[in-house]
């Protein structure tokens, strides 16, 4: 593929130049219904065959790092919610978790349980609509609806555990906002029966599907050398055949506990994605079942009185009521509250996208130096044009919807 | 007495303005500008749940020059407002413009270099909606609001 | 091999090969990294790749560390990976304030000239070899590096800057 010129500017004066060629130049997005998101590509076509695309991004950016060093530890989970906003409790137990390795707390096991069963719903709310998307870019409108009948199902889900539907800021460094609602276990079973059937007839229109299944295989196809070098990670790296899930080889919140499956598949195509998401989706109500069959009891913060706010009444300071006053006095006084060692910590965690990591440098003060998101949906819009080269204007609205990029993430 | 003993039955009399405007706002053709995270929570309301399809706004456009209500959900950055305002340009007269969630409505919670503090500094918007993100009721209670409007507006409004 | 050899065994490996561009290492929680002579880094790179099996860039960032005691003012962030042995390394090089150029690792990981960019972006770090060097996330004709420390949050009235439609 030829490399792509450097500004439109500089594309039209390309083709000017060349009088009586059949090139033409689209510009794709920002608004557009197709692109998932402030996205824009400015492609040139010869005929329908992109011979070359530029993308530009940055029509989302909000300055989330510098804001991140403006906000505690703590605050920085209400910024990062809205990143990746089709699985905000992903983006919030990945930040806990990296706060937490900086600061080298263990959490008790029920949050970790907890912090599992909410990781797998909003892996499943993304994945689902992810599909339904895919579908309806396709043409298919109903698995669209449908996908989000489940997701308003999740939402009730969120909002009766966390207080909100899509914003939950639901982690703190530590452990959780709240604990469950008494009922949660079966809410949650009966959503997976349903969310179990509406994957099943997702899968029976589209697995079968002529029209599909043209515009899906070998549609976007990724070589698995090029996938390492572009830093693809979740299920586009595991499409071209790379077992890499850091849920099994970095577990974090307990994931070695439970038994589950990765997806793999090897030809790197637009179905391969396809069929890892609809494999995660399974494999995401198999985790949630172990998880609430062996939900355990006990606390959910973790009992570090610099960290999470005793009790005010709490019966472990033997000086009654005055202890716990005075720790969350503290806590809450500017200048005080969660102070991490002066260190950095990089952790990733498995979100639906890929790997979503943060890098975290402390200073020792209740602000964070340095508060660095490694998006996964960054390194996947790069490899973008790679994937498209030589195909045609179709495969790339196809392709588009398969990579699952959420403009959020990518310009922070 | 009058016109209205001349007339067959079935037939009403009244002024061409509630005409206009009653079948104005039980046809809205919304156009969703959809950002950030708001999106997500008017694609909950354009979808089952919460449908709004059931006020007339059913017959969502994505090109600006088909559509009369423009619905920014989300924060417009830098980059993105010159974009925000050449739409709004190209929508044709009557028009109308709900600023949904925080963010576009006044910056939300990013008083930063990079997010325009709210759309209402530079396009006209004639109903906010509070929330981070508003809950589809919120959106839908917006485009009631806006029917009424609609419906109290005089046959000259848009005319410049 | 258990996480701490390979970063061990990558720490050795510098010191060995790069013994004149190795500065020092450190770390922190279990996580380990070097810090290296700016002039040496995309050799250093390279050769981590090459020899020790870091297939992978998975992050390229910088930190600005005004008002602290640091070498420089500016270090760059190179966060790798390993698929075989499932182990992450960092790699360090400090930048002064008045010479902020460094050789890009485009060459390497097709995943460095998007992260560079941000960088140049956010930062004003330039990066020699880099092909395509303009601005990713702000607008072409911004001014300023909004990520540097002395930059304020709410900018210099760029944001307030656009034309006013009346109805």
């Amino acid at each position: 593929m030829e490399r792509s010129a450097r500004t439109p500017v500089e594309i039209e004066e390309q083709v000017d130049g060349d009088l009586g060629s059949k090139r033409m130049i689209v510009n794709f997005g920002p608004q557009h219904p197709a692109t998932h998101g402030t996205l824009r590509s400015i492609i040139q076509l010869e005929g329908e065959t992109v011979k070359s695309m530029d993308l530009e991004i940055g029509y989302l950016h909000t300055g989330f790092e510098k804001l991140g060093e403006f906000r505690s530890w703590n605050q920085g989970v209400t910024i990062s919610d809205r990143m990746n906003y089709l699985s905000p409790l992903c983006n919030n137990i990945g930040l806990s978790v990296a706060c937490e390795g900086l600061m080298g707390i263990e959490i008790t096991p029920r949050c970790a349980a907890i912090r599992v069963i909410l990781y797998e719903l909003a892996r499943l709310a993304d994945h689902i609509i992810m599909v339904g998307l895919q579908a309806m870019d396709l043409g298919a409108f109903s698995v669209m609806l449908w996908a989000f009948i489940e997701r308003e199902k999740m939402y009730d889900v969120f909002e009766a555990v966390t207080g909100a539907r899509l914003t939950t800021s639901y982690t703190r460094v530590g452990g959780l906002f709240r604990d469950v609602p008494h009922d949660f276990e079966e809410q949650v079973r009966k959503l997976m029966g349903e969310c179990l059937r509406t994957i099943q007839e997702m899968e029976g229109m589209l697995n079968e599907n002529r029209i599909f299944r043209d515009r899906t295989i070998g549609v976007n196809t990724i070589s698995k050398a090029d996938a390492i070098s572009f830093g693809l990670t979740g299920p586009l790296l595991r499409a071209c055949g790379v077992p890499y899930d850091i849920r099994k080889s970095q577990p974090y919140c307990g994931y070695e506990q439970y038994d589950f499956e990765i997806a793999v598949e090897q030809e790197g195509d637009v179905w391969a994605r396809y069929r890892i998401r609809v494999k995660e989706m399974y494999e995401s109500l198999k985790i949630i079942d172990q998880a609430l069959k062996n939900l355990p009891d006990g606390p959910i913060n973790v009992d570090a009185p610099e960290v999470i706010i005793p009790k005010k009444d709490s019966h472990n300071h033997p000086t009654g009521g005055m202890e716990g006053l005075i720790y969350h006095f503290k806590n809450y006084m500017h200048g005080h509250g969660v102070q991490p060692p002066v260190g950095e910590y990089y952790r990733g965690t498995e979100s639906p996208n890929g790997e979503l990591g943060f890098y975290l440098v402390s200073d020792g003060t209740m602000r964070p130096w340095r508060w660095r998101v490694r998006p996964p949906s960054l390194y996947t819009f790069q490899a973008f044009p790679t994937m498209c080269a030589g195909q045609t204007i179709s495969d790339v609205v196809s392709g588009l919807s398969s990579l699952n990029i959420i403009a959020g993430e990518l310009d922070r | 007495m009058g016109l209205e003993s001349w007339l067959p039955e079935g037939a009403l009399t009244t002024r061409v303005e509630e005409v206009v405007n009653w079948g104005r706002k039980n046809s809205l053709y919304p156009m969703p500008f959809g950002v950030a995270c708001c999106a997500i929570e008017m694609m909950s309301t354009l979808t089952s749940r919460y449908d709004l399809a059931r006020f007339g706004a059913e017959a969502i456009r994505f090109s600006p020059r088909q559509s009369d209500l423009m619905i920014v959900s989300g924060r417009i950055s830098l980059k993105m407002m010159p974009v925000l305002a050449k739409i709004w340009e190209q929508m044709p007269e009557p028009k109308w413009c709900i600023s949904m969630g925080a963010c576009a409505s006044c910056g939300g919670i990013f008083d930063t270099y990079a997010l325009v503090q709210g759309v209402d500094r530079f396009i006209p918007v004639d109903v906010y909606v509070p929330g981070c993100p508003p809950r589809p009721e919120s959106l839908i209670d917006a485009v009631l609001k806006i029917q009424e409007l609609v419906e109290k507006e005089k046959l000259d409004a848009h005319v410049r | 091999m258990t996480p701490v050899d390979l970063q061990q065994r990558a720490i050795a490996h510098i010191q060995s090969r790069f013994s004149d561009a190795f500065r020092r290492t450190d770390a922190h929680q279990g996580q380990h990294w070097v810090e290296v002579e700016r002039s040496a880094i995309v050799a250093v790179l390279r050769s981590l790749r090459d020899d020790l099996g870091f297939d992978v860039l998975m992050d390229l960032t910088c930190v600005d560390w005004l008002g602290k005691e640091t070498p420089e003012r500016y270090s760059m962030v190179y966060q790798l990976f390993s698929f075989e042995h499932r182990q992450y390394f960092r790699v360090k090089c400090w930048l002064p304030a008045d010479d902020l150029e460094v050789d890009s690792a485009s060459a390497i990981w097709k995943s460095a000239p998007w992260a560079e960019r941000e960088v140049w972006d956010m930062f004003g770090v330039r990066f020699r070899g880099l092909d395509d060097h303009r601005r990713l996330l702000t607008p072409v004709d911004y001014t300023g590096h909004p990520l540097r420390k002395d930059y304020p949050l709410i900018g210099h009235g760029e944001r307030s800057n656009f034309p006013h439609y009346v109805k």
